[in-house]
Formats: C-alpha cells, structure tokens, sequence
C-alpha cells in the first residue's frame, strides 16, 4: 500500500476532531496533582522563578502547561519571575505575561507582582552561576532596569531566595539542567516543578520525585493540569470581568462566567490525540496481523 | 497530462475555489489580524542622587515616560535640548472587536496588512512543509532553504547580540557599548564604567580558535578547544555524579514492602519491587564480562533476559511518548490553518 494513503488517514484523524471540537472527558494523574498540590501548598506571595526553556517548534505541547502555570501561580498570589536559557522562550514568556497576567490578572504589576528577567545565552552555565550570584548573570532585568531596583528581588541575592522553580522544557538546556545544577547540587534549597514534551519526558522520569516534585508530562499532562486549575481558578473575578467587558463592548446580554478558551488550549489538543493513537494502534495491530498472516501463508508454502 | 499532475491540478483548483469562497462570499473573510496603535513619548531625565547620598555623587540619567509623576514633582528634570523619543506600540486586537471599534470610529484600530501578509506567508510556508507528504518537490524545497537561511542569520545576529556584545565587549569597552547599544548597561557606585581587562582572555582564545580556518595555524585551535573540553568535562563531571549517579542511587533505594501507618500499600510495594527488579536486570544486561555459559553464566543471561524485557517496554513508552509530541505538533498547525488562517473554527469566540 502507498504509505501516503496513512499520511491521509492520519490528516483525517488530527483535523476531523478539531473542526467539530471533540474534547474528551480527561481525569488527573499522579504527576499533575502531585505539581498542582506544590504550587498549593506555598503560601500567599511566595518568590516563584519560571524557566522558559522552549521554543515556537515546541509551544503546542508546552504552551498550555505555561499558561496553565502563570494561571494558577497568580491565582495564588505568588510573586512571579520569568527567564530564559532559549532565545525564543523569552518571547514566549511575554506572550504568556500579555495572554494570560494582564488580562486574567490585571492587579499584577511589573516589578512588584512579576519582573522579566529576560534570555541569558550560557545554557547550564548560567544555572550554575544563578544559584550563587544571580547579579552576575542578570545585572538588570530585560527592559534594563538594575535589578536592585526590582522591588519583588530586593534582598534576592541568589535563586535560592525563590519558593519554587518552574521549568517548562523543551529539550537541551531544560528540565534535566535544572535537576542536576539546581535541585541535586542543593537539594535542600529548591522545589522544582517541571511540564516536558513527550518526546523527551521518559528521561526525566527518574528525577521524580527525588529531585523534581511534580511533572507535567507532554499535552495529556497539560491537560490533566488545566482540569485540575480550571476546578478550582477557571472562573474567578477577574475572568468574570475580563468576560463581562468583552460581551458589553460586543453587546451580548447576560450569560455564566466561562472557563477562557486560552485555559483550556490542552484539553482542546486531547481529541486529535484520541482519534490519531486509535489509529496508531489499529495500523500497529493490521501491521502484524498481515505480518504473521504473510508468514503462515509462506511457511504453508 | 500525467496522473499526479491532473491530481495537483485538481487540488490547487479546489483550494483556489475554497479560498476564493471563504474570503469573498463568507460575512467576515478570513486570515485577518487587527491592531491597535498606541503612542507613548519618552524623556531623557537627570534624577539628583538620593539625600545622604556620599558627596561627590553624579546625577543619573534615565528615560523617563512623559507622564511620569517622577518629572511632575521634580524628582526628575528633562535633560535640556535633548530630543523627544516617541515610540510607536502595536497590540493585537480580536477581529470581531476590532470590527466594532472601527465601526464606532476609532481611529486607533486599524486592518494591519502586513501582519495580515504575515499570517498568509506562515499559512504558504506551513502548506509548504507539508506538501513533502506527497513527494519532495520544488514548493518544499523552497520553504526548506528559506528554513535554514532564516535559521543561520538568526542563530549568527543572536550570537553577536545576546554573547558578543554583552560578555566581551560591554566588558572591555564599557563606555562606548553603552553609548552604542546598551544604553542599560549597569554603571559602577560612582557613576563610571571600569573595563574588566581579564575579558582578554576570552576573546585571545576566541581568536585562537579562529585558526582553524587557517591553511597553516590550525594548531593553535587546539589550545582554546583543550580549554573548552577540560572545563566542559568538569562541569559535567560534577553534575553527573551529584545528580544522576549518587540521587539516582538513591532514589532506588526504597523499601520493597511500602508501609504508611503500620498499613501494607500494595500499589506502592509493587511498584518497589518492579524499580529494584528493572535496575538490577538493565544493569546485568550492560555488564559483557561474563560468557553466558556454565551454570553462573546461564543464571546471568537470564537475568539479562529480564533486562531486555524492561528496556523494550521503555522503548515503547518513549515511541508512544514521541507520538504523542509529534500529533499535539500536527494538530497545532492544523488549528492555526483552521483557525487564525481560515476562521472556519472560532474556539476561542473571538471572530
């Protein structure tokens, strides 16, 4: 059979649940509780760092685990810091700071509530300095402002002085770096959550949940993530309002708070993943099927 | 006409078709993005040093937003003659906001066609990439080179902005940096900027390493590589013994009969017994000291046998693992070809 036939197939798997939106029912799993209870349990205000190590090639699978991230953190109240080992993961994070903290989030302000400390070429180099001396490496933050003027990194001497690392990673430098110049060499100093692509996630199985406390595995994680935020921060004030101006200025009557579609974008992703790994499975199952059928077939002859 | 031209054709046909449709017969067009222009004036501003500040220190300067309350309550004074800086913010706005923003006569929101082209070329480029599922052809062969041409010159321009720049010259020409192009550039407690002369030894091996391209020097490459290894090695060497060798030891050992308050927990217990099974087989499969004959041997081999079973069951959670990254990848594209390029899917009710 032409293999392009199954490129077709796989085509019709991926954009039919996508354009009537099937979205199966998701229920968490160990590794996204075990994240969601971490940032729970630290109380109003914590300092929490955020790792941006990914890219656009990546940002399907690691997108929603940011944003579902920001989400919840300032739900909490936490005091947010983001940085980047990959270039593009600063861009990304203040995609995530203009999608999600300013509109859902609008008390958050820069420099009190969050600050951007921007890219840093150095791969784990620069985790090996930050957890010492972060002046060294981030003298000012990305728009340029000495970071003893940052009034939420005032007295911050090093990245020990944050309640939580949050690495979103897409490879090398990432999840693993972060492990190993971080949480291993101190391990008493850091929490470190970390959401990964599936492609590289099977590596950092080990580390859980020695050296990282939970782990959001590729987009099921994602989505099993967003279920557990959504349950509890999906429509609070601030969403009520960013919705009630949005239907005033487009003149839409009344209607119930929703969970935003931005807060949703992984549970979104699972329908193509049910369709397309039920036809992984069946072409996996044909395959052999015809393989021993040939064989028998052969042998017979 | 041949069979995969006709089929070609008859494509490109129904795609025009489709297109023409979608942006002239259906109420809103597609593939459009609408931003809202925002100004904001910048002042350059002299800020006197702090009262108890030591004698002698120099005022900074900083730009400063025209509205600044620092400026209207004197903190801040306008460094005289000195021009105005205005810069020009574009944000995103939803199209079917956009539409009545600009209904209402707002000035400030506007159809932004090179964004919009923008989105189009992205659109070209993703259809492109995927045209390679037919056969390679000259489409993709096109988008592949415009890949890695745009890769290289923006791997180069990061390169020099975000490492030159900041780690060797900032550090060796402070003043002229900062004047040049990071007017941020953080200054000293008396104001100056001290040159930080051990940055010669980077850029000497930097230049050493550049012999390599030289017919007769190449040699001398070999030092700054020496360096570059020894000091790799022994990061890695540190990090690797910290946290893979010695956590992961640990981290295995675990009891094989799980108890939480004095109640045997299965699932756990179980799931000790699997780690200690899988590590101790996975290693004896690795260890080819011993011939898998006579009665040790044989007691090996199967073990080993053990270890094999674990290793194909991780190679198929990282296939499947792999899968899964890679469909959430085809499905993203297809949501942006649905979605931002055609608007024939609306999740997030913004169209």
């Amino acid at each position: 059979m032409d293999r392009r036939w199954i490129f077709l197939a796989m085509m019709l798997a991926v954009g039919t649940p996508i354009l009537v939106q099937l979205r199966p029912t998701e229920t968490a799993g160990p590794l996204s509780k075990a994240t969601f209870d971490a940032i729970e349990a630290m109380p109003e205000g914590s300092r929490v760092l955020l790792a941006f190590d990914y890219d656009p090639a990546s940002e399907g699978e690691l997108q929603p685990m940011a944003n579902a991230f920001v989400h919840h953190c300032a739900s909490k109240g936490h005091r947010l810091a983001f940085l980047a080992l990959w270039p593009l993961g600063a861009q990304k994070a203040t995609e995530t700071v203009d999608t999600i903290l300013k509109p859902f989030h609008p008390e958050y302000k820069l420099g009190t509530d969050y600050c951007m400390l921007g890219y840093k070429a150095g791969n784990e180099g620069v985790i090996k300095v930050i957890v010492t001396t972060l002046l060294q490496q981030f003298p000012t933050d990305a728009s340029g402002t000495p970071l003893q003027e940052v009034p939420m990194l005032k007295g911050v001497a090093n990245i020990q002085a944050f309640d939580l690392i949050i690495n979103i990673s897409a490879g090398y430098p990432g999840a693993k770096e972060w492990a190993q110049y971080a949480t291993s060499a101190y391990p008493d100093a850091f929490t470190l959550l970390v959401g990964t692509t599936g492609v590289q996630s099977n590596q950092l199985y080990p580390y859980y949940p020695g050296q990282m406390e939970g782990m959001l595995v590729a987009i099921k994680g994602a989505a099993e993530y967003e279920v557990l935020v959504n349950e509890k921060y999906g429509k609070t004030k601030a969403i009520a309002e960013a919705q009630a101006a949005m239907r005033k200025s487009s003149g839409i009557g009344e209607s119930e708070t929703q969970v935003p579609p931005v807060l949703q974008e992984g549970q979104r992703r699972m329908g193509p993943q049910l369709i397309a790994h039920l036809l992984m499975v069946s072409l996996i199952v044909l395959g052999n099927v015809v393989y021993f059928a040939t064989r028998t077939k052969g042998a017979t002859r | 006409m041949s069979r995969p031209r006709l089929v070609w054709f008859a494509l490109f046909i129904l795609g025009g078709i489709g297109l023409a449709y979608n942006a002239f017969v259906r109420p809103h067009g597609m593939a459009q993005v609408f931003v809202e222009r925002s100004e904001k004036t910048y002042i350059e501003a002299e800020i006197a040093p702090p009262i108890g500040a030591p004698k002698g220190e120099k005022p900074t300067t900083k730009w400063l937003a025209s509205g600044d309350p620092a400026l209207a309550d004197g903190t801040a004074v306008a460094v005289p003659d000195q021009a105005r800086v205005v810069v020009t913010k574009t944000d995103n706005v939803a199209p079917r906001i956009a539409r009545e923003r600009i209904a209402n006569g707002e000035a400030a929101v506007s159809l932004s066609i090179i964004d919009s082209i923008g989105l189009w070329i992205a659109a070209f480029f993703t259809l492109a990439i995927f045209s390679f599922l037919w056969r390679d052809n000259p489409v993709y062969k096109f988008a592949e080179s415009i890949l890695v041409g745009v890769s290289a010159a923006y791997w180069m321009t990061l390169g020099f902005w975000a490492t030159l720049v900041p780690n060797l010259f900032a550090k060796l020409a402070p003043e002229t940096v900062k004047a040049w192009s990071m007017p941020s550039l953080p200054v000293d407690a008396d104001g100056s900027l001290t040159p930080f002369f051990l940055a010669l030894v980077p850029l000497i091996l930097g230049l050493m390493l550049l012999m390599r391209l030289s017919p007769k020097g190449g040699w001398i490459s070999v030092w700054p590589l020496a360096f570059i290894i020894g000091t790799t090695a022994g990061l890695k060497f540190v990090a690797f013994i910290e946290g893979d060798l010695m956590a992961q030891a640990s981290n295995t050992i675990t009891p094989l009969v799980a108890l939480q308050d004095g109640q045997l927990q299965l699932g756990d217990s179980f799931g000790n017994v699997v780690l200690l099974v899988g590590v101790l087989s996975v290693l004896t499969y690795f260890f080819f000291s011993i011939e898998y004959k006579g009665r040790l041997g044989t007691m090996v081999g199967k073990v080993s046998r053990v270890g094999i079973w674990y290793l194909m069951i991780t190679f198929g959670a990282a296939f499947g693992l792999t899968v899964m990254g890679r469909i959430t990848l085809l499905s993203q594209r297809l949501e942006f070809l649905f979605g931002d390029w055609l608007w024939i899917i609306d999740p997030a009710n913004v169209r």
